[in-house]
């Protein structure tokens, strides 16, 4: 086993990067890979929430970090998929704590054992955003349909781009087709049309996305949800399966949009 | 030892530091600067760091690279400053400053001396937001120009995409200088100093040219071939 290393970020917090990495992590594990997920966001930890593993920490990363444990005692298990981990933030140190050579060295150790390492950035362009990137093979870029988030996933896809970590894909999060037909909010299709990068899937405004992750189970575990289909989707897309998008009531735009930036390096 | 260091001179400024580099072999210096922080770190712990780059060319690996190692040294590097348009392009990518407010006195040349010949900025790419591309000639740019990012040049400015960013064409005060783009939707245009107002985005956009017209309005027309 050799994991893949993707990293999601977003500039502007807030868009759903932790929501996403749980889903995903738990979509992948379910489809039996095995996940290691990594909270990147030190100081303001909450993936373990997200995930229901709060009760269970006992060392961070900046314990593997500083020597005080081995990395495979900072591994929580999961409660459900054997097969999938969390390695948390540690919630008293701030990001200076973990360099971008820790993050690489960190992947590196867990490379072999794992199919996916999936990391979570913290909000913001800062050390702890290219810690968070440092390892990545692949990155994603969360956004939502809103002037502002566009506008900085655009300056953290430039970056990227800078640092030659390749054009990422992108996790539109949040969209509501009513507003969309109302003209009160962006669609995929202006999302895409500024951004023109990969889209690697849409996922819905739904209630059960806050629902779920206040009770610490991510919403993929919910047949029913909109939300939790589209996540399963791009589990599938990332793994390479080609699925089809969902019909969110697309508008014909979207298609040509998609198709061509879906060919782009 | 004393000879390393001498490589790279670092001072304060008002911003912070400054560390000027020399023609010497960017390895050599890039070792001098580290050596020189890890001689007293307790006075650059937590320094925000300029660097006068002089004429060296970068390219974003070294830049990346050097930004990591100091900031692994809690110096945070902010601004390059540098004579290399393709270095100043790269630190511009990072999002680090490359303007630091110093006394220059050049700065106050007249527009007649600064373009002497017709050179350009060629950029081969869309400029994101947060990129802010100077150059004191024509600049082209065959890609978009994202909400958020900003063109100035002091001659004309080419775009083969669509602009949605900020541009000033003439920013020495050239009121000959114009702007032209397949779509000119841009959210501010500037040529020497007259604005426009914010243009409406186009359905269906076709090239235009802007300029500063005989009332000594800045005004977008069709482009016309032919
Ligand atoms: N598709 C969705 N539908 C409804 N609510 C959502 C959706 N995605 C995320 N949310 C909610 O948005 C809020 C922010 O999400 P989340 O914490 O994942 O964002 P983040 O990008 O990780 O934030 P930060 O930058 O602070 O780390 C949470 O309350 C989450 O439940
Ligand atoms: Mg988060």
């Amino acid at each position: 086993m050799t994991a893949q290393v993707i990293t999601v970020t977003s500039g502007k917090g807030g868009v759903g990067k932790t929501t996403a990495v749980a889903n995903l992590a738990t979509a992948l594990a379910a489809d039996g890979k095995k996940v290691v997920c990594i909270d990147g966001d030190i100081g303001l930890r909450n993936l373990d929430v997200v995930m229901g593993l709060e009760n269970r920490i006992v060392y961070d990363i900046v314990d593997v970090i500083e020597g005080r444990c081995k990395l495979k005692q900072a591994m929580i298990r999961d409660k459900h998929y054997p097969e999938m981990y969390l390695i948390p933030a540690a919630q008293t140190r701030d990001k200076n704590a973990v360099s971008p050579s820790d993050m690489v060295r960190i992947c590196n150790d867990l490379r072999p054992d794992a199919d996916f390492v999936i990391i979570d950035s913290p909000a913001g362009i800062e050390r702890g955003f290219r810690n968070a990137i440092a390892a990545a093979d692949r990155v994603l870029v969360v956004t939502n349909p809103e002037v502002s988030a566009v506008r900085d996933a655009d300056r953290v896809v430039g970056i990227l781009e800078a640092e030659e970590k390749g054009s990422p894909a992108l996790i539109l999060n949040r969209l509501n087709q009513a507003l969309v037909r109302n003209n009160d909010m962006l669609s995929a299709e202006d999302v895409l049309d500024l951004l023109g990068i990969q889209l690697i899937g849409i996922v819905p405004e739904d209630e059960s996305v806050i629902i779920s992750s206040n009770r610490g189970a991510p919403v993929v575990n919910d047949p029913k949800s909109r939300a939790g289909q589209a996540f399963r989707n791009i589990a599938k897309r990332i793994q390479g399966q080609d699925v089809p998008f969902m019909d969110l009531d697309l508008q014909s735009g979207l298609w040509g949009a998609i198709q061509k930036f879906a060919g782009r390096k | 030892m004393e000879q390393i260091t001498s490589l790279v001179q670092i001072k304060g400024i008002r911003d912070g530091l400054l560390a000027t580099f020399s023609d010497a072999p960017w390895e050599d210096q890039r070792m001098a600067l580290l050596a020189q922080i890890d001689d007293r770190p307790s006075f650059f712990q937590g320094a925000r760091l300029a660097m006068d780059i002089g004429s060296q060319i970068l390219k974003v690996n070294d830049l990346v690279d050097l930004r990591d190692h100091l900031s692994e040294r809690s110096v945070i590097l902010w601004a390059v400053v540098s004579e290399s348009p393709t270095t100043e392009q790269t630190a511009q990518l990072l999002g680090l400053a490359t303007r630091i407010s110093r006394p220059r006195p050049e700065e106050q040349r007249q527009f007649a001396d600064t373009i002497t010949d017709d050179t350009a900025l060629f950029v081969n790419k869309t400029l994101r937001s947060g990129t802010r591309i100077e150059f004191p000639g024509h600049i082209v740019v065959v890609g978009d120009v994202n909400p958020g990012a900003e063109i100035v040049a002091e001659g004309n400015v080419i775009v083969w995409g669509r602009v949605r960013g900020m541009i000033h064409a003439g920013s020495k005060g050239d009121r000959s200088a114009f702007i032209c783009a397949l779509d000119l939707s841009a959210n501010q245009l500037r040529i020497a100093n007259e604005a426009s107002a914010m243009l409406k985005p186009q359905i269906d956009p076709k090239p235009e040219i802007a300029s500063i017209n005989s009332e000594g309005r800045l005004q977008a027309e069709l482009w016309h071939t032919g």
